[in-house]
């Protein structure tokens, strides 16, 4: 039994973690959130295409590093924990989307662009409202094209190409939709995360090609799904790591307040939830990397632990700070902004859970 | 990543669980034993098997009688070995626990003495550590030993000791000085508990079960070659024990209701809104014991994989227990309640909601053997997270000058 990432993986996470620690981190969130000008760090996002990090999934026939879901996984965690100000999350979930879903033509068209760092995507299922990631969209093909409204979608500002859930008959299905053109309309919506910044894409008979339909699309969720689970946990980390440092630093009553059990005791909960997450998470890579048929299950729990985590995290993290960490200048806010923006972007943990005992329901039923 | 055996160990677990399918046969279908003494018989005719086939003390060192094995081996065995109807529990303290401390310990007449006979089944071994005022705090423990000659005179009371009154021995950690500091003035002893000064009472439990004891130990005379350890080194003595113990608790209960179990009690409830399993509090509670038993498993499989390649485990697994021991609670309840009268009333014996009412009642008690939810969030936060730990009275206060704050 292996139940571990390979000893390659681990390289390129502590590659990437050493360039995230070095350009990313709370300082660089907040350049970005107190400068309304830009929407990314290009200077880091630069870095980031030459460490690799935007080829690693696109295969090798289409000038990336073909390497598979482990490594994803454990970059997505470096993205969470750095909070780094740049599209890789969207374009990472943009080139799942793509070999889930995509037909050759359209691969071989984004796939090499994306892996050179010409081309940012982005990935987007919400419309605004109160849909779930499965709900029927709005967003509807005619003959004409591709019509509807789709927000809040991440990176929208910064990306040139984007991949859509649009009505189809068994379902929502994914289209793939390039932004230069008329008949797309691309605005920055403020959200509750101030760094990450998302976009309101409308499309008005938007010329777009059909991708994969529900079941290439409920693949393509539950692979993004465990992506997302990574990234929750590393942003977690992070929180977990700032609340265990000032508890060891912060005096009351003339002792350290990590002496105080009621202290203490969250952050052992912190860690508690983090490794349950982590456990599922794990799970989740491995049924990526091998296309286990316990994917969708692994990835719903893995997602819902994770959420919860991060929940539990961001918001402990501030009340252990006390009322400094209440202010705008503490970094406790970017933490609680991001599991906002995390459990928005891929449907909350109640649809998560919903899916989970869904799926388990079905595995019951067909063993029975 | 796989989940896979490796090669070796798929060899393995094929000899074990063949050798385990031959020799457990006729356990299959027994009754639960009628007396205490059908269970020890059940129970030792099992471990006796065990040490014939070399079964017995698998990661134990060959000149303790041990296999001297890897801890794979022992795992797959024990994975294997729960798969089955083999009568086991009786012997996990004194083997797991008790025997491992003698033989790091004590002298070698000590070991030639009470080691082989333990691992054959013959003699059963209890752990009698903790107190009435000392719990959780362990090494508050008041139990008096006083050296006379060759001897030493035990008088105190122990508590909780679980199968006290089956077993032949036990180890014992007692005070040997008051006036040294609370960590330096304990010894521990091998305790005979058949001597006439020792007296078992069982407790019963808000269960109505009994599996423990209160121990009262009256001018009980043990030899000081049954020392285990030096004179006030009683608190590194049990630590080895303590240390042992976190490897064998942390699993759980043979039954342990989860979240199947909380989905097949919702399917069959009807509601005004169709069937419980439909509704959306129901769902969220059993995707939270999916949460929380899976990843629990799942962490353990991470343990075991470390083992596994021959690395270091992490300190994921200090999380087993209290994750374990809360959501059994959790679900029982959660169980009883959407069964609203039937999960009230005494359920027929065998029934699910029956198990569920034990378990309920199981589960108050598991949140404290071995280390209570308390104390175990103190080792997370203190051992893995490195916060400081709570404020205590100077190290070199002697024990007797101790004030409560």
């Amino acid at each position: 039994m292996n139940f571990d990432f390979s000893d390659d993986a681990r390289e390129l996470q502590a590659q990437a973690r050493k360039f995230f620690d070095a350009e990313a981190g709370p300082d660089s969130a907040r350049r970005v959130m107190n400068d309304d000008d830009i929407a990314f760090d290009e200077g880091m996002w630069q870095g980031v295409v030459e460490l690799g990090l935007t080829a690693l999934r696109v295969p090798e026939e289409h000038g990336g590093l073909g390497l598979g879901a482990e490594e994803a996984c454990l970059i997505a965690e470096e993205v969470g924990r750095s909070l780094a100000p740049v599209p890789l999350m969207s374009t990472m979930l943009f080139t799942e989307a793509l070999l889930a879903a995509g037909t050759e033509a359209q691969k071989a068209a984004w796939l090499p662009r994306i892996a050179d760092g010409s081309v940012i995507g982005c990935v987007g299922w919400g419309e605004g409202g109160t849909q779930v990631p499965t709900s029927m969209p709005n967003a509807r093909m005619t003959k004409s094209g591709l019509t509807g409204m789709k927000a809040p979608i991440a990176d929208a500002t910064i990306a040139h190409v984007g991949i859509f859930t649009g009505a189809r008959t068994a379902g929502p299905g994914l289209f793939l939709v390039e932004f230069d053109q008329d008949a797309v309309q691309v605005e920055a919506v403020t959200t509750l995360d101030l760094v990450r910044q998302h976009g309101r894409v409308t499309l008005k008979d938007a010329r777009a090609e059909a991708m994969g339909g529900a079941d290439a699309y409920g693949d393509f969720l539950d692979k993004a799904a465990v992506l997302s689970a990574f990234e929750a946990i590393g942003t977690q980390d992070a929180a977990m790591v700032m609340a265990i440092d000032y508890a060891r630093d912060r005096v009351a009553f003339g002792q350290r307040i990590g002496r105080y059990q009621g202290v203490k005791h969250k952050a052992a909960d912190m860690y508690i939830k983090q490794q349950l997450a982590r456990a599922h998470a794990m799970h989740g890579a491995w049924a990526f990397e091998v296309d286990a048929p316990e994917l969708r299950q692994a990835a719903a729990a893995a997602r819902t632990a994770a959420l919860d985590a991060l929940a539990f995290t961001a918001e402990e993290n501030v009340q252990l700070h006390g009322g400094i960490g209440f202010t705008w200048e503490s970094n406790c806010q970017f933490y609680y902004r991001r599991s906002r923006a995390l459990s928005a972007a891929l449907g909350s943990r109640g649809f998560w859970s919903d899916r989970l005992v869904r799926t388990l329901e079905r595995r019951n039923a067909a063993a029975a | 990543m796989d989940f896979n055996d490796s090669p070796e160990e798929a060899k393995i677990r094929e000899g074990v669980r063949a050798w385990i399918a031959e020799h457990t046969a006729e356990y299959e279908g027994l009754p639960a034993p009628a007396s205490n003494e059908e269970y020890v018989a059940r129970q030792r005719s099992w471990q006796k098997k065990k040490y014939d086939g070399g079964y017995a003390g698998i990661t134990w060192p060959k000149k303790f009688g041990g296999q001297g094995k890897g801890p794979m081996e022992s795992i797959i065995f024990s994975q294997e070995e729960g798969k089955s109807a083999a009568p086991t529990g009786l012997y996990a303290i004194g083997l797991g626990m008790c025997i491992p401390t003698v033989f790091t310990h004590g002298s070698q007449d000590v070991i030639d003495r009470f080691v082989p006979k333990a691992l054959d089944g013959d003699e059963i071994w209890c752990q009698l550590f903790s107190e009435p005022a000392a719990g959780s705090d362990l090494a508050g423990i008041r139990t008096k030993a006083e050296k006379d000659g060759d001897e030493w005179v035990i008088n105190g009371q122990k508590v909780w000791t679980t199968n006290a009154h089956l077993c032949d021995y036990g180890i014992i950690v007692t005070r040997t000085d008051p006036g040294a500091p609370k960590h330096k003035g304990l010894t521990m002893f091998i305790v005979d508990m058949r001597d006439p000064g020792v007296e078992c009472r069982p407790l019963k439990q808000m269960s109505g079960g009994s599996d423990f004891n209160e121990v009262f130990f009256d001018d009980v005379r043990v030899p000081d070659s049954w020392r285990l350890g030096a004179e006030g080194e009683g608190w590194k003595a049990a630590l080895t024990t303590l240390m042992n113990e976190r490897l064998a608790v942390g699993g759980k209960p043979r039954y342990s209701p989860d979240w199947s179990t909380l989905m097949a009690v919702a399917k069959e409830i009807e509601t005004a809104l169709g069937p419980a399993s439909e509704q959306a509090d129901v769902r969220d509670q059993i995707a939270q014991a999916y949460i929380n038993d899976q990843g629990v498993k799942l962490t353990q499989q991470r343990s075991l994989s470390a083992l596994s390649q021959g690395k270091t485990p992490g300190a994921e697994q200090s999380i087993s227990k209290v994750v374990v021991a809360k959501q059994m609670q959790d679900i029982s309840r959660f169980a009883l309640d959407i069964s609203e009268s039937a999960g009230f009333m005494a359920a027929a014996e065998g029934s699910e909601l029956a198990k569920l009412q034990g378990s309920y009642f199981g589960s108050a008690g598991l949140r404290i053997a071995g280390g209570t939810d308390e104390i175990l969030r103190n080792i997370i936060a203190e051992r893995v997270l490195g916060l400081p730990g709570d404020l205590r009275p100077p190290k070199d206060t002697p024990f007797n000058e101790i004030e409560a704050l």
